[in-house]
Protein backbone atom coordinates (compact mmCIF):
# COMPACT_ATOMS: atom_id res chain seq x y z
CA UNK A 1 0.00 0.00 0.00
CA UNK A 2 1.08 3.56 -0.55
CA UNK A 3 1.77 5.81 2.39
CA UNK A 4 -0.27 8.68 1.15
CA UNK A 5 -3.96 8.60 1.79
CA UNK A 6 -5.40 9.01 -1.65
CA UNK A 7 -9.11 9.01 -2.18
CA UNK A 8 -8.77 8.23 -5.83
CA UNK A 9 -8.40 4.46 -6.12
CA UNK A 10 -7.30 4.82 -9.73
CA UNK A 11 -3.84 5.70 -8.50
CA UNK A 12 -3.48 2.47 -6.55
CA UNK A 13 -1.61 -0.36 -8.28
CA UNK A 14 -3.99 -2.77 -6.54
CA UNK A 15 -7.04 -1.25 -8.18
CA UNK A 16 -8.76 -3.56 -10.61
CA UNK A 17 -9.10 -0.76 -13.12
CA UNK A 18 -5.33 -0.20 -13.21
CA UNK A 19 -4.62 -3.91 -13.27
CA UNK A 20 -7.04 -4.49 -16.13
CA UNK A 21 -5.43 -1.73 -18.21
CA UNK A 22 -1.96 -3.14 -17.48
CA UNK A 23 -3.09 -6.65 -18.38
CA UNK A 24 -4.78 -5.66 -21.62
CA UNK A 25 -1.88 -3.49 -22.78
CA UNK A 26 0.75 -6.13 -22.04
CA UNK A 27 -1.20 -8.83 -23.85
CA UNK A 28 -1.83 -6.55 -26.83
CA UNK A 29 1.89 -5.74 -27.06
CA UNK A 30 2.71 -9.45 -26.99
CA UNK A 31 0.17 -10.07 -29.75
CA UNK A 32 -1.81 -12.46 -27.54
CA UNK A 33 -5.04 -10.48 -27.61
CA UNK A 34 -6.37 -7.95 -30.07
CA UNK A 35 -8.24 -4.78 -29.15
CA UNK A 36 -10.71 -4.90 -32.01
CA UNK A 37 -11.53 -8.54 -31.26
CA UNK A 38 -12.10 -7.59 -27.63
CA UNK A 39 -14.33 -4.71 -28.76
CA UNK A 40 -16.50 -6.96 -30.85
CA UNK A 41 -16.73 -9.68 -28.19
CA UNK A 42 -17.84 -7.13 -25.60
CA UNK A 43 -20.28 -5.66 -28.09
CA UNK A 44 -21.79 -9.08 -28.71
CA UNK A 45 -22.25 -9.85 -25.03
CA UNK A 46 -23.65 -6.41 -24.30
CA UNK A 47 -26.13 -6.22 -27.16
CA UNK A 48 -26.70 -9.48 -29.02
CA UNK A 49 -26.98 -11.94 -26.17
CA UNK A 50 -29.73 -11.63 -23.68
CA UNK A 51 -32.80 -13.15 -22.09
CA UNK A 52 -34.87 -12.70 -25.24
CA UNK A 53 -33.35 -15.90 -26.59
CA UNK A 54 -34.49 -17.92 -23.59
CA UNK A 55 -37.81 -16.08 -23.54
CA UNK A 56 -38.65 -17.23 -27.08
CA UNK A 57 -38.00 -20.84 -26.09
CA UNK A 58 -40.29 -20.49 -23.08
CA UNK A 59 -43.02 -18.82 -25.13
CA UNK A 60 -42.92 -21.59 -27.69
CA UNK A 61 -42.98 -24.23 -24.95
CA UNK A 62 -46.16 -22.60 -23.61
CA UNK A 63 -47.83 -22.74 -27.02
CA UNK A 64 -46.67 -26.14 -28.19
CA UNK A 65 -46.87 -29.02 -25.75
CA UNK A 66 -44.76 -31.19 -28.01
CA UNK A 67 -41.99 -28.60 -28.05
CA UNK A 68 -42.26 -28.32 -24.27
CA UNK A 69 -41.82 -32.09 -23.84
CA UNK A 70 -38.78 -32.08 -26.07
CA UNK A 71 -37.28 -29.10 -24.25
CA UNK A 72 -37.71 -30.83 -20.90
CA UNK A 73 -36.45 -34.22 -21.97
CA UNK A 74 -33.47 -33.08 -24.06
CA UNK A 75 -32.81 -29.35 -24.12
CA UNK A 76 -29.42 -29.85 -25.76
CA UNK A 77 -31.04 -31.47 -28.78
CA UNK A 78 -33.61 -28.66 -29.09
CA UNK A 79 -30.87 -26.01 -28.90
CA UNK A 80 -28.96 -27.81 -31.63
CA UNK A 81 -32.05 -27.92 -33.83
CA UNK A 82 -32.80 -24.25 -33.14
CA UNK A 83 -29.19 -23.40 -33.93
CA UNK A 84 -28.66 -21.78 -30.53
CA UNK A 85 -24.99 -22.15 -29.75
CA UNK A 86 -22.33 -20.48 -27.72
CA UNK A 87 -20.28 -20.57 -24.60
CA UNK A 88 -21.65 -21.86 -21.36
CA UNK A 89 -24.52 -23.93 -22.68
CA UNK A 90 -22.76 -27.19 -23.39
CA UNK A 91 -25.38 -28.95 -21.28
CA UNK A 92 -28.65 -27.30 -20.32
CA UNK A 93 -31.48 -28.70 -18.25
CA UNK A 94 -34.91 -27.09 -18.22
CA UNK A 95 -36.80 -27.19 -14.92
CA UNK A 96 -40.55 -26.75 -15.06
CA UNK A 97 -42.54 -24.73 -12.57
CA UNK A 98 -45.98 -26.10 -11.88
CA UNK A 99 -48.55 -25.71 -9.15
CA UNK A 100 -46.85 -26.81 -5.93
CA UNK A 101 -43.32 -26.87 -7.38
CA UNK A 102 -41.07 -23.86 -7.87
CA UNK A 103 -37.55 -24.03 -9.27
CA UNK A 104 -34.77 -21.51 -8.69
CA UNK A 105 -31.21 -21.46 -10.02
CA UNK A 106 -27.94 -20.49 -8.38
CA UNK A 107 -24.23 -21.07 -8.83
CA UNK A 108 -22.89 -21.51 -5.33
CA UNK A 109 -19.22 -21.55 -6.34
CA UNK A 110 -19.01 -18.71 -8.84
CA UNK A 111 -21.30 -17.48 -11.59
CA UNK A 112 -22.19 -20.31 -13.99
CA UNK A 113 -25.15 -19.28 -16.11
CA UNK A 114 -26.53 -20.14 -19.57
CA UNK A 115 -25.01 -17.16 -21.40
CA UNK A 116 -26.36 -18.05 -24.83
CA UNK A 117 -29.92 -18.18 -23.46
CA UNK A 118 -29.93 -15.35 -20.93
CA UNK A 119 -26.87 -13.20 -21.60
CA UNK A 120 -24.42 -12.50 -18.80
CA UNK A 121 -25.75 -12.87 -15.26
CA UNK A 122 -26.98 -9.88 -13.25
CA UNK A 123 -24.83 -8.58 -10.39
CA UNK A 124 -27.05 -10.03 -7.66
CA UNK A 125 -26.75 -13.54 -9.13
CA UNK A 126 -22.98 -13.35 -8.59
CA UNK A 127 -23.16 -11.84 -5.12
CA UNK A 128 -21.95 -13.85 -2.08
CA UNK A 129 -25.28 -13.18 -0.36
CA UNK A 130 -27.47 -14.72 -3.05
CA UNK A 131 -25.10 -17.64 -3.64
CA UNK A 132 -25.01 -18.57 0.01
CA UNK A 133 -28.50 -17.71 1.14
CA UNK A 134 -30.75 -19.02 -1.64
CA UNK A 135 -29.60 -22.54 -0.79
CA UNK A 136 -30.09 -22.12 2.95
CA UNK A 137 -33.30 -20.14 3.03
CA UNK A 138 -34.76 -19.98 -0.49
CA UNK A 139 -38.27 -19.01 0.61
CA UNK A 140 -37.00 -16.02 2.54
CA UNK A 141 -34.66 -14.88 -0.24
CA UNK A 142 -37.41 -15.14 -2.86
CA UNK A 143 -39.75 -13.22 -0.61
CA UNK A 144 -37.17 -10.45 -0.21
CA UNK A 145 -36.91 -10.34 -3.99
CA UNK A 146 -40.65 -9.86 -4.26
CA UNK A 147 -41.81 -13.42 -4.88
CA UNK A 148 -44.12 -14.86 -2.23
CA UNK A 149 -44.87 -18.53 -2.70
CA UNK A 150 -47.62 -20.55 -1.09
CA UNK A 151 -46.38 -22.17 2.14
CA UNK A 152 -46.95 -25.66 0.74
CA UNK A 153 -45.09 -25.00 -2.51
CA UNK A 154 -41.93 -27.06 -2.72
CA UNK A 155 -38.88 -25.01 -3.69
CA UNK A 156 -36.18 -26.79 -5.65
CA UNK A 157 -32.81 -25.05 -5.79
CA UNK A 158 -30.52 -26.03 -8.67
CA UNK A 159 -26.79 -25.45 -8.31
CA UNK A 160 -25.17 -24.74 -11.67
CA UNK A 161 -21.78 -26.17 -12.46
CA UNK A 162 -19.29 -26.39 -15.26
CA UNK A 163 -21.21 -29.44 -16.48
CA UNK A 164 -24.80 -28.28 -16.20
CA UNK A 165 -26.64 -24.98 -16.66
CA UNK A 166 -30.31 -24.57 -15.84
CA UNK A 167 -33.23 -22.68 -17.31
CA UNK A 168 -36.49 -22.38 -15.41
CA UNK A 169 -39.67 -22.76 -17.43
CA UNK A 170 -42.06 -20.47 -15.56
CA UNK A 171 -45.78 -21.14 -15.39
CA UNK A 172 -47.78 -19.51 -18.13
CA UNK A 173 -49.75 -16.60 -16.66
CA UNK A 174 -53.51 -16.81 -16.73
CA UNK A 175 -55.15 -14.92 -19.54
CA UNK A 176 -52.22 -15.22 -21.93
CA UNK A 177 -53.49 -18.31 -23.75
CA UNK A 178 -54.54 -16.56 -26.94
CA UNK A 179 -51.39 -14.51 -27.39
CA UNK A 180 -48.90 -14.93 -30.21
CA UNK A 181 -45.30 -15.97 -29.80
CA UNK A 182 -43.81 -12.48 -29.60
CA UNK A 183 -46.40 -11.21 -27.13
CA UNK A 184 -45.90 -14.28 -24.97
CA UNK A 185 -42.12 -13.90 -25.06
CA UNK A 186 -42.53 -10.34 -23.78
CA UNK A 187 -44.01 -11.76 -20.58
CA UNK A 188 -40.98 -13.95 -19.93
CA UNK A 189 -38.49 -11.94 -17.91
CA UNK A 190 -34.92 -12.91 -17.23
CA UNK A 191 -35.74 -13.22 -13.54
CA UNK A 192 -38.58 -15.63 -14.24
CA UNK A 193 -36.14 -17.92 -16.06
CA UNK A 194 -33.74 -17.85 -13.10
CA UNK A 195 -36.71 -18.58 -10.87
CA UNK A 196 -36.71 -15.48 -8.68
CA UNK A 197 -39.92 -14.14 -10.24
CA UNK A 198 -43.03 -15.30 -12.04
CA UNK A 199 -43.73 -14.46 -15.66
CA UNK A 200 -45.51 -11.14 -16.11
CA UNK A 201 -49.27 -10.97 -16.42
CA UNK A 202 -50.56 -9.93 -19.84
CA UNK B 1 -46.29 -4.33 -24.87
CA UNK B 2 -42.85 -2.86 -25.46
CA UNK B 3 -39.52 -4.11 -24.23
CA UNK B 4 -39.18 -1.10 -21.96
CA UNK B 5 -42.36 -1.99 -20.17
CA UNK B 6 -41.14 -5.51 -19.68
CA UNK B 7 -37.86 -4.37 -18.19
CA UNK B 8 -39.41 -1.79 -15.89
CA UNK B 9 -42.45 -3.82 -15.12
CA UNK B 10 -40.75 -6.72 -13.45
CA UNK B 11 -41.76 -6.45 -9.81
CA UNK B 12 -39.03 -8.75 -8.63
CA UNK B 13 -35.99 -7.20 -10.24
CA UNK B 14 -33.85 -6.86 -7.13
CA UNK B 15 -31.14 -4.34 -7.97
CA UNK B 16 -32.09 -2.25 -10.96
CA UNK B 17 -29.77 -3.67 -13.56
CA UNK B 18 -32.16 -5.94 -15.34
CA UNK B 19 -30.43 -7.58 -18.26
CA UNK B 20 -29.56 -4.49 -20.23
CA UNK B 21 -26.76 -3.20 -18.00
CA UNK B 22 -24.14 -5.88 -18.32
CA UNK B 23 -21.09 -4.04 -17.03
CA UNK B 24 -21.02 -1.40 -14.33
CA UNK B 25 -17.76 0.18 -15.46
CA UNK B 26 -15.75 0.17 -18.69
CA UNK B 27 -12.82 -1.70 -17.10
CA UNK B 28 -15.16 -4.57 -16.27
CA UNK B 29 -16.08 -4.97 -19.92
CA UNK B 30 -12.38 -4.93 -20.87
CA UNK B 31 -11.57 -7.56 -18.24
CA UNK B 32 -14.38 -9.71 -19.60
CA UNK B 33 -13.37 -9.10 -23.21
CA UNK B 34 -9.71 -10.01 -22.60
CA UNK B 35 -10.78 -13.35 -21.12
CA UNK B 36 -13.27 -13.95 -23.94
CA UNK B 37 -10.61 -13.24 -26.57
CA UNK B 38 -8.16 -15.62 -24.86
CA UNK B 39 -10.84 -18.33 -24.83
CA UNK B 40 -11.79 -17.64 -28.45
CA UNK B 41 -8.18 -17.94 -29.57
CA UNK B 42 -7.73 -21.20 -27.69
CA UNK B 43 -5.34 -20.19 -24.90
CA UNK B 44 -7.67 -21.77 -22.36
CA UNK B 45 -11.30 -22.80 -22.02
CA UNK B 46 -14.03 -21.18 -19.92
CA UNK B 47 -13.92 -24.27 -17.74
CA UNK B 48 -10.18 -23.78 -17.16
CA UNK B 49 -10.86 -20.16 -16.29
CA UNK B 50 -13.70 -21.12 -13.98
CA UNK B 51 -11.30 -23.01 -11.70
CA UNK B 52 -9.27 -19.85 -11.19
CA UNK B 53 -12.39 -17.74 -10.74
CA UNK B 54 -13.69 -20.04 -8.00
CA UNK B 55 -10.30 -19.86 -6.30
CA UNK B 56 -10.29 -16.05 -6.43
CA UNK B 57 -13.83 -15.90 -5.02
CA UNK B 58 -12.96 -18.29 -2.20
CA UNK B 59 -9.91 -16.18 -1.45
CA UNK B 60 -12.05 -13.05 -1.29
CA UNK B 61 -14.59 -14.78 0.94
CA UNK B 62 -11.81 -15.83 3.29
CA UNK B 63 -10.45 -12.30 3.46
CA UNK B 64 -13.89 -10.83 3.77
CA UNK B 65 -14.32 -11.89 7.38
CA UNK B 66 -11.42 -9.67 8.31
CA UNK B 67 -13.28 -6.79 6.69
CA UNK B 68 -10.72 -6.06 4.01
CA UNK B 69 -12.65 -4.96 0.98
CA UNK B 70 -16.17 -4.78 -0.31
CA UNK B 71 -17.47 -7.34 -2.78
CA UNK B 72 -16.51 -6.78 -6.36
CA UNK B 73 -17.08 -9.69 -8.72
CA UNK B 74 -14.90 -8.32 -11.47
CA UNK B 75 -11.98 -7.82 -9.10
CA UNK B 76 -12.11 -11.57 -8.54
CA UNK B 77 -12.34 -11.94 -12.31
CA UNK B 78 -9.15 -9.91 -12.83
CA UNK B 79 -7.33 -11.86 -10.11
CA UNK B 80 -8.36 -15.11 -11.82
CA UNK B 81 -7.13 -13.76 -15.16
CA UNK B 82 -3.75 -12.81 -13.69
CA UNK B 83 -3.33 -16.23 -12.12
CA UNK B 84 -4.26 -18.26 -15.19
CA UNK B 85 -2.01 -16.09 -17.39
CA UNK B 86 0.90 -16.64 -15.03
CA UNK B 87 0.31 -20.37 -14.86
CA UNK B 88 0.16 -20.53 -18.67
CA UNK B 89 3.31 -18.42 -18.83
CA UNK B 90 1.59 -15.79 -20.94
CA UNK B 91 2.77 -13.32 -18.30
CA UNK B 92 6.35 -13.69 -17.17
CA UNK B 93 8.30 -12.66 -14.12
CA UNK B 94 7.22 -9.37 -12.64
CA UNK B 95 6.35 -7.63 -15.90
CA UNK B 96 2.73 -7.37 -14.90
CA UNK B 97 3.35 -5.88 -11.44
CA UNK B 98 5.87 -3.49 -12.96
CA UNK B 99 3.33 -2.29 -15.52
CA UNK B 100 0.55 -1.92 -12.96
CA UNK B 101 2.81 0.06 -10.64
CA UNK B 102 3.88 2.24 -13.54
CA UNK B 103 0.28 2.98 -14.52
CA UNK B 104 -0.63 3.71 -10.92
CA UNK B 105 2.09 6.34 -10.70
CA UNK B 106 0.98 8.18 -13.83
CA UNK B 107 -0.52 11.60 -13.31
CA UNK B 108 -4.28 11.81 -13.54
CA UNK B 109 -5.78 12.32 -16.91
CA UNK B 110 -2.93 10.53 -18.60
CA UNK B 111 -4.42 7.45 -20.12
CA UNK B 112 -3.54 5.41 -23.15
Amino acid sequence: MTETHDHSHETNADSSEIRTAALEDLLVEKGIVDRSRIDSLVERFEHDLGPMIGARLVARAWRESDFQSRLISDADEVLRQENIRGAEIEHVEVKVNEPGIHNVVVCTLCSCYPWALLGLPPAWYKSPEYRARVVREPRKVLEEMGLSLEPDTEIRVWDSSSETRFLVLPEQPAGSEGLGLEDLAALVTRDSMIGVAKALNP
Amino acid sequence: MTDIEVLDGSPAAPPRDNGELVFEAPWQSRAFGVAADLVDSGHFTWNDFREYLIEAIVEWETLESSGQQSWDYYSCWVTALEQILKSRELLEGDEFETRATHYASRPHGHDH
